[in-house]
């Protein structure tokens, strides 16, 4: 089991090693290590809607390619002319504040143009349905549509629905896959694992599971990697299933914590629950609140995520949240070169022949 | 498959390259500092072997490497997928000669690239073109300063490819020509 050295989180800029299969003026570079079929690897993803669907090969390159996007957001153009002339489109029918500002501007360091679709004021409310909104707006002309809505599946079907990219920004409990790619970037880079290998890692998830989209892509990424992933919380928003998948389920933070190198901390999703989950919020707090006092149960190094928006006080404290463990504000600006990897490899991916025209 | 250069040539041609730059960077005068930029994945390997053949006045061993997949204009052209990588320049541009390296040039497309990212990362003075070999076949107005093996003059096809392998990123060094559609024996 490596426990991660602290300060580790500046790893080593060697990103992946050379590849063969190097011919002059013609292709610069190839596949990473790790990923089968050598210099042949190509995305082959139109969609991104869950990480469930990608493989082990799919992630690493995912997650190499926003390696190589880190260094846009540090020069003094921040903008590369990689998606110069497409038009990506903001569908959010839910409330999100980072995540449609962190598209947002990957979109426009990658020179796309970006349109905002809200779905308070829209005809949305008038009645249309989620596909002929989709349809419309692909209409004008668009490449790619980010969606984030609060009934599970809904990216599926708009990717059945129209003939550009869709890119799942959160879909109801179902899955949200670039917090779940940011989240395992962020472990990556922070343990220096270069290859996105995360055999002997052990991740603990804690809160409300049942209900977390977060949860989910997180537990499908890190399964594939090779984490071992432990999931904490109370029984009642704990589903045994996920057992099945190959997790470890727990009720008990205070075992769990010591052997844990990574903590993600979830957010309790009040607007998600309808039943009486837990007695108090101040029961949960006591029992799955990560402390200052708690802290010291974990190990030297352990790294401290929280997807946001944090609930101080609830599921963290202060003084956890802001200490020299959390990697919170390094997930977001992670976050823009992940989400800038997925804006441009699903636009370059190769069209299936009943989709594009 | 045709070996056009084994490690000892492919050494001696870098030495010729380093002496042709050194011509020029040895022109300026003293106050102009200059750096090297190597084009990924090949041209940064030659850029970092100049670096210790190279005159260290106003140099100060400044070495950077380029990547310019995302400033490339067939991205969308079939083939394997190229790798987004960091683009690793440890140094203000800003005013300085910069020395752009690339291994093999033919169409210029991949050097129009790096001149617009390097665009991106502020204003060199200038920027000289080095490479080691020019197997002809431009399709944009570019040329090159430093030339370490000229072949433009070969009227080589389309189909023909040059390829230049270096030491880490290769098993040795090593200058070939071969045609696109060979089997690619002998890589690893």
């Amino acid at each position: 089991m490596t426990a991660p050295a602290p300060g580790s989180g500046t790893g080593p800029a060697t990103g992946i090693p050379p590849a063969p299969g190097h011919v002059a003026n013609k292709d610069r570079s190839t596949a990473p290590s790790g990923t089968e079929g050598g210099g042949e690897y190509r995305w082959p993803h139109k969609h991104l809607l869950s990480l469930e669907e990608l493989s082990v090969q799919d992630i690493r390159f995912l997650l190499a390619t926003a390696r190589g996007f880190e260094d846009v957001s540090t020069r003094s153009v921040k903008k590369v002319p990689a998606l110069r002339g497409k038009v990506v489109v903001n569908l959010f029918f839910e409330d999100s504040t980072r995540t449609r500002a962190s598209f947002s501007l990957a979109a426009s360091r990658l020179s796309a143009d970006i349109l905002d679709f809200a779905a308070a004021g829209s005809s949305i409310s008038k009645g249309e349905t989620l596909a002929d909104t989709a349809r419309n707006i692909e209409a004008m002309g668009v490449d790619a549509i980010v969606c984030r809505h609060h009934l599970s599946g809904a990216a599926h079907q708009l990717a059945g629905a129209v003939k550009c990219s869709i890119i799942n920004a959160g879909d109801g409990q179902h899955e949200h896959p670039t917090q779940g790619l940011l989240d395992i970037y962020t472990i990556c880079r922070r343990l220096g694992r270069d290859t996105y290998d995360l055999s002997g890692v052990t991740v603990a998830i804690v809160g409300d599971i049942a209900h977390s989209r977060v949860a989910r892509s997180n537990m499908h990424g890190l399964l594939k990697l090779g984490a071992h992933v432990i999931l904490v919380g109370p029984t009642t928003l704990l589903p045994a299933s996920f057992a099945d998948m190959g997790c470890e389920l727990s009720n008990d933070f205070d075992k769990a914590l010591p052997r844990a190198d990574v903590i993600n901390m979830l957010r309790i999703q009040f607007e998600r629950i309808h039943s009486q989950a837990f007695p108090s919020v101040r029961e949960y707090a006591h029992f799955f609140g990560l402390t200052a006092e708690r802290m010291k149960l974990a190990k030297p190094g352990v790294t401290v995520m929280h997807p946001g928006p944090v609930n101080r006080g609830l599921e963290i404290e202060s003084a956890v949240a802001d200490g020299p463990n959390s990697a919170i504000l390094a997930q977001v600006a992670n976050g823009l070169a992940v989400r800038m990897a997925v804006l441009y490899l699903v636009t370059h991916a190769p069209s299936s022949n009943d989709t594009k025209a | 498959m045709r070996l056009l250069a084994d490690e000892t040539k492919v050494a001696s041609l870098i030495q010729d390259l380093a002496k042709a730059i050194a011509g020029d960077v040895g022109k300026a005068p003293p106050s102009e500092p200059w750096a090297l930029v190597g084009i990924r994945s090949r041209g940064d390997i030659i850029a970092s072997r100049l670096a210790k053949l190279l005159p260290t006045q106003a140099f100060d061993g400044r070495v950077g490497s380029l990547d310019i997949t995302l400033y490339r204009d067939d991205l969308s052209e079939i083939g394997p997928q190229p790798v987004v990588r960091t683009t690793d320049i440890p140094f203000d541009i800003d005013g300085l000669n910069i020395v752009l390296v690339d291994d093999v040039l033919m169409s210029g497309r991949s050097v129009r690239a790096a001149l617009q990212s390097l665009m991106d990362l502020g204003r060199p003075k200038r920027v000289w073109l080095s490479v080691l070999v020019d197997r002809g076949g431009r399709e944009l107005p570019i040329a090159p300063e430093h030339v370490a093996l000229d072949m433009s003059d070969q009227n080589l096809s389309r189909q023909e490819l040059v390829e230049v392998r270096l030491m880490p990123a290769d098993d040795r060094d090593a200058l070939l020509i071969h045609k696109a559609d060979e089997p690619e024996g002998g890589r690893q």
